[in-house]
Parts: structure tokens; C-alpha cells; sequence
């Protein structure tokens, strides 16, 4: 299976000697969006980060349009759980970084907080927005390069029901008309299934992938397509199965440790 | 989306209801001095102190009232300002400056920073008879001592700010191509702002300290002269107006610092509000 936009190859990933992912192979074409579930511990934040080239070492190879992405990189827009803005920065400023006080007069910050909904906070401080403003702030920085891949890493974890469903849809709209590849990671089943054209879902400890599932219904989804329920049930099932099976797999427990032990039964109660 | 019918907030509440608080607020200050000095003036016209020992406020008006009419006053409050502000600069700007090579650069900080703590356990005092044999007795020696006083509160403050910079946040910088200087400028200073201006408050309370200090150790001009003159004559009322024009000086020049603060750091999202 070959793709055209992002190859992702990720032999073994450590972090403190604990082996956190294991052989993690995926592609994604342009303009697909593309989810990766996952109960915690899985290492799908570890596996964006190694994506975006924030974290470099591992061993595999990531490729994105044929190149190792390298930081900074226009090519990529990164969404973190927090809106990560400046205190110290107006919320132009923000948006763009590099252009530091003439970032208000400049066209496409306007036209991006425009896109965002913002227009009336471009000289406002971080401190006067709502979480789902500064997160709506967050996305048009991201978009400020018009990067060809999007990186969200559980980005709307942090706001209420109503305002997480608005984000989504404008995630949805501004990357869509741009023709942006968006790879997502999330633990809500819901949202995945409703954003993305393809979820991947991920086993834990170490963290693999224990199968994907494909979402076929028509943009622009009504919420409430029952293609959308069938999709979310098949990939709750990848979900319980990964993290069963991996019950099943039946390390010496004894001879496990500590650490992993716990791990284990925590798991077992995710699956029940 | 009503959320973004509202125009944004500029402050808690609105103005005029805010400023009817503040001045209820500052008359609050006032209070403990006025009731100290209504007590203090009894005590003196009931004749329970020797006004020798202890001039009545009355007494140290005229006192002040003459001081101020010959112009004395203001040439060594004048001089002892202008000390307090030059040796600020000096010792603040240099800890600015090693404080921030220090704070970002591994390399400089394994290369200075042992030997500068070692030198701040040394109480600034001890440097004195050094600095006047070193340095004479002109201006030179007591501006030493007023820099060194204030360097060390900038220096650890300045470091810490630094260090204690959110990685999450460097990472973004980082992320959006801002390298070198522009990192710096842009992620690392403002960020230690707010530590900063904590290490100038406390530096320049104690560059008024070090100034009684070393004017002290002998000068012609001065508020340390005033306490001196009033001293060797045993004109309590002398000692005091010089201790309450020490006072006054002190408290106007942090206000000044704490205004520009607020200016600076109006960024910053903190509490207004205490329970008690």
C-alpha cells in the first residue's frame, strides 16, 4: 500500500527504557483526514510527535512528500490539547509568530481570525478569550503557512460539548477548502468517526495498530447518519479487541514489571 | 456564536465603579499613620518624653518647614536620589545582562554562576572599607556599594525567570521558525518579566539601604549627612525628618517601578480578588 502525502514508519519508540511503540506502519494520501484512536498509553501523541519532528529520537523513518520533516517546517501546522498561546502576545501576534508587531496589519492574519471567527480579538490578550477561542486562535496559527498536513493532538479535549462540536465543524470547513491532509489524534470514538475519512485504531503497551476502519459517509455528514453509528461501533470493537487480545497474549506476569502489571489490569477493566 | 457578539473586556469591572474602590482602598493606608501620629502627639504634649528624645510632630514640621525653606532638604534628598538611581542602573543592568547570559547559556552559567554565589554569601557590608580604599571617598566606593547591593536580587531573580520558562511554550516558538534572538525577545524575556520586576523591587529597597550605608561612612551631602548631623548634634528632629524623607523617597521610587510593571505585565492573567 503506497501513499502519496505522509509515510510513517516507526520500528520500536522507547521512553525510559520501556518500549512504547512497536513496529507502527501507515500511510496517508493528500487531503485525506485521518484519525488515530487509542486508550492512553498507546503512544498516539508520541507517534504525532515524531510526525511533526519534535521528537527525533526513534528508530523508522518518516517521510512526508518524499522528505524527512524537519522543524520549523512550513509543510506542518501542529494543534496541541492546550491552545499553547503567548500571554505576553495579542492574538494577531499569535497567529503569526515570525511577523511579531506588524502581524496585525498583515492581510492574512485578518483574513485567517476572520476565517476563525476573531476578527473583533486581534489586539486582545490570551487572557480575554474563552478556551474555545483560544483554541479557534491555536488553528488559524496553524494554518498561518498553509501547511499541507495538519497535526492535532486531541485538540478539543478541553472545551464543552456544544463548543467542541463548533470546532469541529470549523476544522472541518477550513481545512476541506484548503484541501488540507489532516492526521488526528483523539480518545473520542465520536469524533473521529464523524472528521475522518479513515480511523486508525491503536493498541497499548507497546503501542501498535490493531486495525482501521474506513468512514464512507458524504460530506458534509449530518451527525445523525447511520453510517456514522455503524462506523463508530466497528471501530469500538478494533478498540476492545486490541486491548483484549493483548490480555490474552499472556506475558509471564510474574516476571513483568511492576509497572506493566498495573498497566495490565487496568487494561482488563477497559475491556470489561 | 454569541461568543463573539461581546466586544472584548478591557478590565474587571467597569471604571468609575473601580475607582470609587481604589479610593476607598488608599484611604485605608492612611489610617495606622494618622492614629500613630495623633498618639505620638499626645504623648509629646503630655511631657512623657523629653522633646530632646522625642520632638512632637509640631516640633518636627518647623523643623522640616526650615529645612525645606534653605533648600537643604532638597539638595541632599537631590543627591542621595541621584546615587540611589546610578547605582540601581548599574548593579540592575549588569545582573540583567550576566543574569541573562547565565540563564540561557548552560555553558556560561557552569562558568559563572558557582563563583557568584559564592560572592553573595559575602554580606555586602564587608566590601566597604575595601571599596574606600580601593575607590577613595568621593562618589565612586558608595555607588559601588549601592551596585553591588542591587545586583544579586536581579541576578537570582532574572536566572530563575528564565529557567522556569514553559517548555510547552518554547516549543511553539521553536515550532513557528523563531530561532537566536528572536526566541529570546520574543519567548524567554517576556516570560521572565514578571521575575524580573520582582528582583527590581527588592534591588531597589536595598540600593536606599546600602545608600544610608555608605553615606554614612562620610559624605557632605546627602540624607545619611542629615542623619549623621543630627546624630553628632543630638537634634532627634533632624534624624527624623531625614528617616521620613528616606521614607517617602523609598515608597515614591517602588511606586514608580510597580506602575511600569503594570504597564508591562498587563498581559498577565492574575487574580484581583483576595478573600479576606
Amino acid at each position: 500500500m503506497s501513499h502519496d502525502l505522509l509515510e510513517v514508519t516507526v520500528v520500536a519508540k522507547e521512553f525510559q527504557k520501556l518500549l512504547i511503540i512497536k513496529d507502527v506502519r501507515f500511510g496517508i494520501d493528500a487531503g485525506e483526514v485521518v484519525s488515530m484512536v487509542g486508550p492512553s498509553g498507546c503512544g498516539k501523541s508520541s507517534l504525532l510527535r515524531i510526525i511533526a519532528g519534535l521528537d527525533r529520537n526513534y528508530s523508522g523513518a518518516v517521510q512526508l512528500s518524499g522528505r524527512r520533516p524537519h522543524l520549523p517546517s512550513r509543510d506542518i501546522g501542529l494543534i496541541f490539547r492546550e491552545p499553547r498561546l503567548l500571554p505576553w502576545l495579542t492574538v494577531a501576534e499569535n497567529v503569526a509568530l515570525e511577523l511579531g508587531r506588524k502581524a496585525r496589519h498583515d492581510s492574512r492574519v485578518t483574513q485567517l481570525l476572520a476565517e476563525v471567527g476573531l476578527s473583533d480579538f486581534a489586539t486582545a490578550y490570551p487572557k480575554q478569550l474563552s478556551s474555545g477561542m483560544a483554541q479557534r486562535a491555536a488553528i488559524a496559527r496553524s494554518l498561518f503557512h498553509q501547511p499541507t498536513l495538519l497535526l492535532l493532538d486531541e485538540p478539543f479535549s478541553g472545551v464543552d460539548a456544544t463548543t467542541r462540536r463548533q470546532l469541529q465543524d470549523l476544522l472541518l470547513s477550513l481545512t476541506g477548502h484548503r484541501r488540507t491532509t489532516v492526521l488526528l489524534v483523539t480518545q473520542d470514538t465520536n469524533e473521529a468517526v464523524y472528521l475522518s475519512d479513515r480511523v486508525i485504531v491503536l493498541a497499548p503497551r507497546p503501542g501498535r495498530i490493531s486495525g482501521q476502519a474506513f468512514v464512507d459517509a458524504r460530506r458534509p455528514r449530518d451527525r445523525r447518519n447511520p453510517e456514522l453509528a455503524k462506523c463508530e461501533a466497528e471501530v469500538l470493537t478494533l478498540l476492545i479487541d486490541g486491548t483484549s487480545n493483548f490480555f490474552d497474549l499472556s506475558y509471564d506476569l510474574a516476571r513483568a514489571p511492576r509497572r506493566w502489571q498495573a498497566a495490565r489490569l487496568s487494561s482488563f477493566n477497559f475491556a470489561i | 456564536m454569541s461568543e463573539f457578539n461581546t466586544p472584548p473586556p478591557r478590565g474587571m469591572a467597569p471604571t468609575d465603579q473601580r475607582d470609587g474602590m481604589g479610593l476607598i482602598r488608599r484611604a485605608r493606608a492612611f489610617v495606622v499613620p494618622a492614629a500613630l501620629v495623633l498618639f505620638w502627639e499626645s504623648v509629646a504634649r503630655a511631657g512623657w518624653v523629653s522633646p530632646q528624645m522625642l520632638p512632637s510632630p509640631g516640633e518636627l514640621l518647623g523643623t522640616l518647614a526650615s529645612l525645606v525653606d534653605n533648600g537643604t532638604l532638597l539638595a541632599h534628598a537631590g543627591s542621595s536620589s541621584l546615587r540611589v538611581l546610578i547605582g540601581f542602573i548599574i548593579g540592575t543592568g549588569l545582573a540583567v545582562a550576566i543574569g541573562g547570559a547565565v540563564g540561557l547559556s548552560r555553558r556560561t552559567e557552569a562558568l559563572l554562576d558557582p563563583s557568584l554565589q559564592a560572592l553573595r554569601a559575602i554580606p555586602a557590608l564587608a566590601w566597604v572599607p575595601l571599596l574606600l580604599m580601593w575607590l577613595g571617598t568621593d562618589e565612586a566606593p558608595k555607588l559601588a556599594l549601592i551596585a553591588l547591593g542591587a545586583f544579586f536580587p536581579v541576578y537570582l531573580e532574572f536566572v530563575a525567570g528564565i529557567r522556569n520558562v514553559d517548555r510547552k511554550l518554547v516549543e511553539i516558538g521553536g515550532i513557528h521558525g523563531l530561532t537566536g534572538c528572536r526566541l529570546v525577545c520574543r519567548v524567554f524575556l517576556p516570560a521572565a518579566l514578571p521575575q524580573l520586576f520582582a528582583g527590581l523591587r527588592m534591588s531597589l529597597s536595598l540600593s536606599w539601604m546600602f545608600l544610608v550605608a555608605a553615606e554614612l561612612t562620610g559624605t557632605t551631602r546627602g540624607l545619611g549627612r542629615l542623619l549623621a548631623e543630627g546624630r553628632e548634634g543630638s537634634h532627634a528632629d533632624l534624624v527624623i525628618v531625614a528617616i521620613v524623607t528616606l521614607a517617602v523617597l523609598g515608597k515614591t521610587s517602588d511606586s514608580l517601578l510597580r506602575w511600569l510593571a503594570s504597564r508591562l505585565l498587563d498581559w498577565r492573567d492574575v487574580v484581583d480578588t483576595r478573600p479576606l
